[in-house]
């Protein structure tokens, strides 16, 4: 029996169920608006560009390229206490929009803006899959 | 040219207060902003009933404010806590009194955010990245000054110029929370908070409130303090670009400088008639930052134009004289426009600046507003 999972939960709404769904399945997916083909992340209720509110959730490649980068010494959640020092990363889809991640274990060698990664999923929970990244 | 040309210099700053700043956990946000409400009437000398205008901001409920204060204003407005928020108030109070909506506008700010033990993270704002761990305007401005650090080869040390700046400004300020001398060094080994931030990057929490009283040019006339006129006024927000909260892949660059330029134009001045900046210091990047966008510096060197005290009292541009947030009080950008205003009356004793004229209030924020004071 796992220990149960404490560190904050996604709250899933509809806006977010696809992409939910789509992590699940170790898919990486962005939010595209059927009527001009923007693609955004995080989810919103209609298209940010021309406000139709019929959108989809479609998978990408799961590439993209580092942005930046931190490292919290400060746990604000208990529950993050224990992997203090931990560290969150930015990372520019290819073709898309800008994601908030972990790195798969600690920062890369050499890690710098522009370094190639892609996505690989951490199954936190049995319906929740985290988007996590690794160098490419 | 400034569509609001035509206000420049009609408006005027007529009285300024604010309580002690501090830990105080057996007073109450109505009771900090009613002591600085009357700190600023008594400023100015104005007569409490006279106040037709009252805009309230952190203050949970507006009305029990009016209520507590014994005011009837035909002008009311609440803004929320937000740092973003003191340069929208005092720009939206010019408008009411241009156009007569009210006469006097008494703007009040209350914080005790550090007595009740606020954290700025965490489930006291739920994101869509909170199970990434993501949380906090400190980490965001962590993210960006990695950014500038990768892109520019800004140093964490040359944000320790900034730090040591401000220090050196309060320890001349009686009112600052901060007062103890720091050093470069004392920066650099300070508590990492959220790399590369350490904690002598992030701003102070404390309680306080801070109360201004706006008026007409022609009413200012009769009252106690030498004016300070509000000469320009800029502003341009980010919303699209604010999927993550306090963050801007740009810094918010062409903002700043489109907020910067409209004030600059509307005021009749440029960067270089600056006498003192009042700049928006919740984290030490946000200078850098602020410096580049409003053209100090080109865009990418503002870590060396900070380097060898430019933002002291007597440095190339003296910048937060009180202190700022990073060491004298967390007022959210209320503390600066006040500073400014006693800048430009002349009552900044030891942290004066020599022949003040003019000063400038900017926040790099999702919702960047830039303010620039003369004297009336």
């Amino acid at each position: 029996m796992l220990t149960a999972y404490d560190k904050p939960l996604p709250v899933i709404d509809e806006d977010s169920k696809g992409y939910w769904e789509h992590a699940r399945a170790h898919r990486l997916s962005v939010q595209v608006c059927r009527a001009c083909r923007h693609r955004h992340f995080p989810p919103t209720p209609v298209c940010p560009a021309c406000l139709s509110d019929a959108q989809s959730w479609e998978p990408v490649s799961g590439h993209g390229t580092l942005v930046s980068w931190v490292t919290f010494h400060r746990a604000y959640w208990t529950a993050f206490r224990d992997d203090l020092p931990y560290h969150v990363c930015l990372v520019q889809l290819d073709g898309g929009p800008l994601v908030v991640g972990n790195f798969v274990g600690d920062i890369p060698q050499n890690a710098a803006m522009g370094m190639p990664m892609k996505v690989q999923f951490d199954d936190v929970t049995p319906e929740i899959s985290l988007a996590k990244f690794v160098p490419a | 040219m400034n569509p609001m040309q035509d206000l420049s210099n009609r408006v005027a700053v007529v009285g300024v207060g604010n309580t002690r700043y501090g830990d105080f956990p057996d007073v109450s946000d109505y009771a900090l902003g009613a002591q600085a409400f009357k700190l600023a009437l008594d400023d100015c000398g104005l007569e409490k009933n006279a106040v037709d205008g009252l805009l309230t901001c952190r203050v949970p409920f507006y009305a029990h404010m009016g209520e507590i204060l014994g005011l009837n204003p035909r002008w009311t407005m609440t803004l929320p806590g937000h740092g973003r928020m003191s340069g929208m108030a005092i720009t939206e109070a010019m408008l009411a009194l241009e156009t007569g909506a009210a006469n006097y506008v008494a703007l009040i700010y209350t914080n005790i955010g550090r007595s009740r033990r606020m954290n700025y993270g965490g489930d006291e704002f739920a994101t869509f990245w909170d199970p990434w761990g993501l949380t906090s305007p400190g980490a965001s401005h962590g993210l960006m000054f990695r950014m500038h650090m990768e892109r520019y080869g800004t140093t964490t040390r040359q944000l320790g110029e900034v730090s040591v700046a401000f220090r050196n400004n309060a320890i001349l300020n009686p009112d600052a929370v901060m007062r103890k001398p720091i050093t470069l060094d004392d920066h650099a080994t300070a508590r990492r908070i959220v790399e590369p931030l350490g904690l002598l990057d992030y701003c102070l929490v404390n309680d306080g409130a801070v109360c201004m009283i706006l008026t007409t040019r022609e009413r200012a006339a009769d009252l106690n303090k030498p004016p300070v006129l509000i000469s320009g006024v800029g502003a341009r927000d980010a919303f699209e670009r604010s999927a993550i909260g306090n963050f801007d892949q740009e810094f918010w660059y062409d903002e700043v400088r489109e907020a910067g330029t409209n004030a600059y134009e509307m005021a009749g001045v440029t960067h270089d008639d600056i006498d003192a900046l009042m700049c928006y210091d919740n984290f030490t990047p946000t200078v850098l930052f602020s410096l580049e966008g409003l053209g100090f510096c080109e865009r990418g060197e503002a870590g060396a134009f900070v380097q060898n005290g430019a933002l002291g009292l007597n440095g190339r541009l003296p910048t937060n004289t009180d202190g700022g947030h990073l060491s004298n009080s967390y007022m959210q950008g209320w503390a600066l426009n006040v500073e400014a205003v006693r800048q430009l009356r002349g009552e900044c004793g030891a942290r004066q600046v020599a022949d003040c004229e003019v000063v400038q209030y900017v926040a790099a924020t999702p919702c960047t507003r830039s303010i620039i004071y003369t004297k009336g």
